[in-house]
């Protein structure tokens, strides 16, 4: 019980920090965690898959890319109204997610991996051989552009939706499914569970919430959809958000994401240095001090916290 | 983890089971292969050529994937770093023949340097987490990647170097094919590299007790081997094969800078898989296989330009894999103690 | 006779379920001795405090000197060799490669110093040397493992259940192997077994455990006389 009201409580504080941060925050700081919005709908979708169902992707940097150039696609052809194409995104990057997520079912462990690593670094290759279609790489430049405020609300909105889905499904039977799977797949079958059920559904939701994320990220970046923004380094990224918010919960998906949403940035005004390679080195050098001081995450460290440190 | 299966999953495995009956005479397939190999090389010169540069091209590929299977399978991780770290012993080289050292003393002084770095990450980075994440070890692999690329081009700059080459410009002619000695020596350094490593793993004290650490840590322990230090051993040697990938990736008129092993890694990664992630011979077979391949493709067909050339060589992998979901030299294995 | 091994009131356990309850026991230099009891009673788990491949507590001393927290590496370079339950012989290696693990502990390179002893009493060793020993039938990968044991020439044997799963002839057989060992090489041998009868013939002294601590102990004699002991684990 004291849990739970440790929890809710937690949330409603950080809510309320969320909902009242702007008022406070130069606009370059609101664009900023806009894009900590973006990482958390992504690293949320990539723990359904990775942490939940136990299928390695470090390939969801190409499903943001669908997301992504779904809107701009969509608002430079047809004027689409945003938030609509942020929907689109997600139905089109589900069926995608699906259409990955079938013949992954024969791959395990490490395969899988190295699969979907194949998917991030092809997927943006596509917009360069179609370039007719899909803007080469010159990119595709969606009809309007929006505010930092307007991203940060409709993206923290999104977030928050997406959270509670998250939450919902999880709790369920597709939790307790995909919980099961990840602990044991054998088990799981003799429970009957139906494996490439849930295990393909888990990549279609992962997959989708990735290009929400996606279709954000394309308008963060004033709306222009651009090959090389979607390299295999966003891939790992939204891997390295995951493995440090902690796999297999919800609770640290906040702290991952704004390590990987903030701290490339941050680490910039490093002095010694200096510039882009500075940038690489501290933050290089923070993901092996968080991994090696925190294997688990900040979810585990919270649950160490919560259960006052049994093992 | 077991891996299940439903009445869908059946299905689905019954109908890939019939193709796989196609592929199952692996050696049989690269039999043919090398077959069609010589006499494609007798018809035509051109031919002949790719397919030698692309044998010398694919020995870097094949050095770089045994690294990674080495890592793999003693510590049951993808060592995303081993690209980087190879690049970073590179321009360690360079440094030495800067200062003034002979080639290829300051090749061997790198192939030193290599090892002590792959002990040290091993001891300093890995085996803190050993024991706890899986995850955790990929991320940490992610990060130095990160951390090597950002370090290397503080230090030496991102801008292109040139790097002297070993070998000469000399071009031999064999049999009306003209070879170029650059890909004869690429070929024969990592070849010896190979068969030296082999003969440590299957002739030495050492070698057999890297092998039963890999195999069954519990077992290996109870007699007497020092499974934490053959860990680090193998990581090692691991970065030695990275180094002779990195030094020998392109000979002549080397142009060096910091992503130059990216593209490489990713070839490397498909190879090793390709051939198995737990099999040294699939890794070799698989470089090779990949670099002749991609080359005669990139030759004969032309919708396989150079920017697909990446990408095809993992649709390659993709399809490989669908039918052979171990590679075609592994065999899905649990792991004992 | 000096305790080559002493046991005193050693506990394990296996995360929160603690098998053994402090246990104490005695291998003189050179004898045989048995460890019997039910399954779950700690057999095992007594072999494993020794070579510490399981949580444990307590003293245990080897030579006179502790053993503290050295690892199982550590220990078999001391001269104990534990052959496990499941063998511990690696499937995927030769047997040649097997034997020369057994010898990894020892000075030099390779097996060649006196690969004669091993094989006068495993002679059909020579013939299988290349041969995968996951490919070896069940008695004679426990023979495999038994020679790879003696390889290391330890100053303690320790065999875990070495008769499990093999037909009596075999069993037979191995009982005859360990005795001559110990016989002829002065091995000293710790020998855990669930049957009773062939272990009380072979050893001088027995412990027979029961759920963590030792309930009897003695001469082999004494145990096969014992009321409970004929009743519990002899069957009559």
């Amino acid at each position: 019980m004291r849990v739970h009201a440790f929890r809710l409580g937690t949330i409603a504080v950080v809510a309320a920090v969320i909902a009242l941060l702007p008022f406070g925050l130069s606009n370059y700081h609101v664009g900023l965690f806009a894009q900590v919005a973006v990482f958390f709908i992504a690293v949320l979708g990539l723990n359904i898959l990775t942490g939940y169902s136990g299928q390695i992707s470090i390939g969801h940097g190409a499903f943001m890319a669908i997301g992504g150039y779904t809107t701009a696609v969509m608002s430079r052809d047809h004027d689409t109204n945003l938030v609509l194409t942020m929907l689109m995104a997600f139905v089109v990057c589900f069926a995608f997610g699906l259409v990955v997520g079938l013949p992954a079912l024969r791959l395990s462990g490490v395969y899988l991996a190295l699969v979907t690593f194949a998917l991030a670094v092809s997927v943006p290759q596509i917009p360069l051989k179609f370039s007719k279609f899909l803007g080469g790489s010159n990119g595709v430049q969606s009809a309007r552009t929006v505010s930092n405020l307007w991203l940060y609300g409709v993206g923290w909105t999104a977030a928050a939706i997406l959270f509670v889905l998250a939450w919902l499904l999880l709790r369920g039977r597709l939790g307790r499914a995909l919980r099961s799977i990840r602990d044991s797949e054998v088990a799981a079958v003799s429970s009957g569970v139906e494996l490439p059920v849930y295990k393909t559904f888990a990549f279609g939701i992962s997959a989708a919430y990735a290009g929400v994320a996606g279709s954000l990220f394309v308008l963060a970046t004033n709306g222009f959809a651009q090959p090389n923004e979607f390299g295999i380094l966003l891939s790992l990224e939204l891997l390295i958000g995951a493995a440090v918010a902690g796999l297999g919960s919800l609770w640290g998906v906040l702290a991952g994401a704004a390590f990987v949403a903030l701290l490339p940035t941050i680490s910039k005004d490093v002095p010694v240095v200096g510039s882009q390679h500075g940038q690489d080195v501290v933050f290089g050098l923070l993901v092996i001090l968080v991994m090696l001081l925190l294997p688990t995450g900040f979810a585990g460290l919270l649950g160490r916290a919560l259960r006052g440190r049994s093992p | 983890m077991a891996a299940a299966e439903t009445r869908t999953g059946t299905q689905l495995r019954n109908g890939a089971a019939s193709l796989r009956g196609l592929v199952r005479p692996i050696p049989l397939l690269l039999a043919g292969a090398v077959v069609f190999l010589a006499l494609g090389s007798t018809f035509s010169t051109i031919f002949a050529q790719q397919t030698v540069a692309g044998l010398a091209q694919g020995a870097v590929y094949s050095s770089l994937a045994l690294a990674l299977v080495l890592i793999y399978r003693a510590t049951e991780v993808i060592n995303f770093a081993q690209g980087e770290m190879a690049m970073a012993t590179t321009y360690v080289a360079y440094q030495l023949i800067l200062w003034g050292l002979p080639y290829w003393g300051a090749f061997f002084v790198t192939l030193a340097v290599a090892f002590v770095f792959g002990t040290v990450v091993q001891l300093a980075l890995i085996r803190p987490v050993q024991h706890k994440s899986v995850i955790a070890i990929v991320i940490i692999t992610v990060g130095l990647f990160i951390l090597i690329d950002g370090l290397v081009a503080w230090k030496w700059g991102a801008d292109i170097k040139f790097m002297p080459s070993p070998f000469g410009q000399t071009v031999y002619h064999v049999g009306g094919v003209p070879v170029a000695q650059e890909d004869l020596g690429t070929l024969l350094v990592v070849v010896i590299s190979v068969v030296l490593l082999w003969g440590l793993f299957r002739f030495t004290k050492l070698g057999l007790g890297m092998r039963a650490a890999a195999l069954r840590p519990d077992a290996a322990r109870l007699v007497g081997v020092r499974v934490d230090r053959m860990l680090a051993v193998g990581w090692g040697l691991a970065a030695v094969l990275g180094a002779v990938a990195g030094l020998m990736a392109e000979p002549a008129a080397f142009v060096l800078q910091p992503s130059f092993m990216q593209p490489i890694l990713l070839y490397a990664f498909s190879a090793a898989v390709l051939g198995g992630l737990e099999s040294p011979i699939g890794a070799v077979v698989g470089g090779l296989a990949l670099g002749v391949f991609l080359n005669l493709v990139g030759q004969y067909v032309p919708f396989v330009t150079s920017e697909i050339r990446l990408p095809f060589a993992f649709l390659v992998l993709l399809v490989v894999l669908l039918i052979k979901p171990s590679g075609l030299f592994g065999r899905a294995r649990v792991r004992r103690v | 006779m000096t305790a080559l091994l002493e046991l005193r009131d050693v506990e394990a356990r296996y995360g929160p379920v603690q098998v053994l309850r402090g246990v104490s026991l005695e291998v003189p230099e050179g004898s045989v001795v048995a460890v019997l009891g039910a399954n779950g009673a700690g057999k095992t788990t007594t072999l494993r405090a020794i070579s510490n491949t399981v949580r444990r507590s307590g003293e245990l001393l080897f030579a006179g000197e502790p053993l503290g927290h050295r690892g199982p590496e550590a220990i078999a370079r001391l001269g104990v060799a534990h052959v496990p339950e499941g063998r511990g012989t690696f499937a995927e290696l030769t047997v040649w490669e097997n034997l020369r693990l057994g010898a990894y502990t020892r000075p030099g390179s390779s097996l060649r110093s006196d690969p004669g002893r091993v094989l006068s009493y495993f002679p059909w060793l020579e013939d299988r040397r290349n041969q995968e020993a996951g490919t070896l039938s069940g008695g004679e990968q426990q023979m495999l493992a038994l020679a790879r044991a003696f390889v290391q020439r330890p100053r303690l044997l320790m065999l875990d259940e070495p008769s499990l799963g093999l037909a009596p002839v075999l069993v037979t057989e191995i009982f005859r192997i360990i005795r001559e060992l110990n016989e002829q090489e002065g091995l000293t041998v710790l020998v855990v077994e669930q049957n009773a009868h062939l272990a009380l013939q072979l050893a001088q002294t027995a412990y027979v455990l029961e759920v963590g601590r030792v309930a009897l102990s003695g001469p082999s004699e004494e145990l096969a006389a014992h009321e409970s002991v004929r009743r519990s684990y002899l069957g009559y």
